[in-house]
């Protein structure tokens, strides 16, 4: 499989702290990939310096062979990189089918051929009920698939979903799991998912970079990573192999 | 779908008639109003068409502009003088007018936009681009400074539209033609795919950027419709007034004047600048008469109680009086 996302040696400091250190690593075209570890190790920002948000210090990032670091983040997701946010941000006076729609006009000039791709993706995304309730009214579980589903309507490569399971019942967190797997599957999208709900990390994942301090101390298989010591000692702690 | 199609598509029967029944409302209202109340509607026109101009920029994209008596006093300004010193009328003056404004705008767009100046900061940026001019063209030789640009006027038996020289029912019908196309424009701008940008930019600016919006891009334009849509009625402001003062045109108070209307109807919405500008104007006349009537002639009294008839409406209706009087009607309305 060709590489969709290779990083190479990027950091980025935050005054005194080295928020992601050096990192490297690549995401194959097709792939789950996940993203764990301990509050604070610098999973979110690793995020936010592939979409743009933050220049890495030093290194680089390269997507479908183009290199994206220090792009403006509507320019990185129009080269193909769609994202949510940890916090979620739908924007809430529109409606859920706004939302989704302002995504899809991306690559789409008429916004009746938008709305009509906006609700495939809402359809997908199980919200095509609630497609009239604004944005503002929604749970949080409901909130956070409405900006997978934005992230989504932009027709992306590489989507990057930034603990899209946390505060999900595990009935909701399977319903994710399957959408996210249906996709991949079906449309051959690529996922970096960062994400503390281990259940579904390994119901997903083909590869799992866990980082600590900013550094990478483990990277593979789901299965060989949680047996790994230094991972089970810094972050899943001895019960998780139960 | 046509082009009329799209524009009334979700648009409920009720609000049809409503337009329908506004729109011969106005238009027969002069056949039956008497002199002044001809000069409150013209007024109400000309705060209802620039008070869309001004939510364009406001209501729709998110930025709030504290200046725009700016682009009001440009269009003036301009119009008037090409008049005032080589005859230019007014329709070709607006050629020159509104690219002037629009540069103004751009300017102002560029320097806080690129330079990511914004929220109040952006806001001061637009008072003080118009406090400059106010006080450059109180200095400026080529349009009298501030004693004042005048143009010349005599008593019209007819009205010559093409120089816009005539009586008021004249400025009345080009200010209802305004207004009109205004609010249809802005529900086609609204509708379209900027207008979701740029709601998805006032909703949240960084989420807008991370779905793929040139946030800079979107937002240049909004303030350049705005700043072009805006100079228009400073050009009929000129002819209607027929003269101009820096001290007057581009004061503050003309800038809060103009937030006024949409901000008390809906900031946001197709009705609130109308409807709030017939709110505004109607009570300024209304305590204007009263206070009259009453022989009360103490110096500001119509200013406190206009606020405080403001500061009512604002506490008890925040989102704008058409918002609550839609659902009032059960016009389901959201984002129109
Ligand atoms: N904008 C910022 N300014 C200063 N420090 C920051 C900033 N963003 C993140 N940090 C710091 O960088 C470190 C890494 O933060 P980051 O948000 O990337 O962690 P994370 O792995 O996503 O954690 P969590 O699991 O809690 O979401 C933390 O110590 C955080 O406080
Ligand atoms: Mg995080």
């Amino acid at each position: 499989m060709s590489t969709l996302l290779k990083v190479e040696g990027i950091s980025k400091r935050f005054r005194g702290l080295l928020a992601v250190d050096r990192l490297s690593f690549e995401v194959p075209k097709g792939a789950i990939f996940a993203v764990i570890g301990p509050n604070g190790a610098g999973k979110t920002t690793l995020f936010n310096m592939i979409a743009g948000v933050y220049t890495p210090d030093g290194g680089t990032i390269t997507f479908r062979g183009e290199r994206i670091e220090g792009l403006t983040p509507d320019k990185v997701c129009r080269r193909g990189i769609g994202r949510t946010y940890q916090i979620v941000r739908p924007f809430p006076a529109l409606s859920v089918e706004d939302n989704v729609i302002v995504g899809a006009l991306l690559h789409r000039n008429g916004v009746v051929d938008a709305r009509a791709h906006a609700l495939d993706v809402l359809r997908r995304l199980d919200l095509y009920d609630k497609r009239a309730q604004l944005a503002s009214s929604l749970t949080l579980p409901d909130r956070k698939r409405l900006e997978v589903a934005r992230a989504l309507a932009t027709d992306p490569k590489l989507l990057l979903l930034d603990e899209v399971m946390a505060g999900l019942r595990p009935t909701e967190t399977d319903r994710i799991v399957a959408i996210l797997r249906e996709l991949n599957r079906e449309t051959g999208l690529t996922i970096v998912l960062i994400e503390h709900v281990m259940r579904a990390v390994m119901a997903l994942a083909g590869q799992i970079l866990v980082l600590n301090h900013g550094k990478p101390i483990a990277q593979g298989e789901p299965q060989a990573v949680v047996h790994d010591k230094a991972v089970i000692d810094s972050y899943l702690g001895a019960e998780a192999l139960s | 779908m046509t082009m009329l199609g799209r524009l009334i598509d979700g648009v409920s029967v009720r609000v049809l008639i409503l337009l329908g029944v506004l729109a011969v409302a106005l238009l027969i209202a002069p056949l039956i109003a008497g002199d002044y109340l001809l000069t409150v509607l013209i007024l109400i026109l000309y705060f209802a068409y620039i008070g869309q101009a001004w939510n364009i920029m406001m209501g729709f994209a998110g930025q709030l502009s504290l200046g725009h008596a700016l682009y009001v006093g440009l269009g003036a300004y301009t119009a008037a003088a090409l008049y005032v010193h080589f005859g230019i009328g007014p329709w070709l003056g607006l050629l020159v007018a509104v690219p002037v404004a629009a540069l103004a705008g751009a300017f102002i767009g560029f320097l806080a936009f690129r330079f990511k100046v914004g929220g109040v900061y952006f806001a001061i940026l637009t008072i003080a681009v118009c406090e400059f001019a106010r006080v450059g063209f109180d200095h400026l030789a080529w349009t009298r400074g501030s004693s004042g640009l005048f143009l010349p006027v005599s008593q019209y038996s007819g009205n010559d539209l093409w120089h816009l020289r005539g009586r008021p029912v004249m400025f009345y019908y080009i200010l209802l033609a305004a207004t009109a196309l205004a609010f249809v424009g802005c529900r086609a701008l609204l509708q379209s795919r900027i207008g979701y940008f740029w709601r998805a930019i006032r909703e949240d600016e960084e989420a807008a950027r991370s779905t793929g919006i040139d946030t800079f891009h979107y937002k240049m334009i909004a303030v350049v419709i705005s700043a072009s849509m805006t100079s228009f009625a400073g050009v009929i402001y000129a002819f209607y007034y027929n003269n101009l003062f820096p001290e007057q045109v581009f004061h503050i108070s003309r800038s809060i004047e103009i937030i006024l209307g949409p901000i008390v109807g809906g900031v946001g919405t197709l009705f609130g600048p109308i409807l709030g500008a017939f709110v505004l104007t109607g009570l300024a006349e209304i305590l204007n008469n009263v206070l009259a009537a009453l022989g009360i002639d103490l110096p500001g009294a119509k200013q406190v109680f206009y606020g405080i008839c403001l500061l009512f409406v604002i506490m008890a209706l925040p989102d704008g009086v058409w918002p609550w009087l839609a659902r009032r009607m059960g016009l389901s309305e959201r984002s129109k």
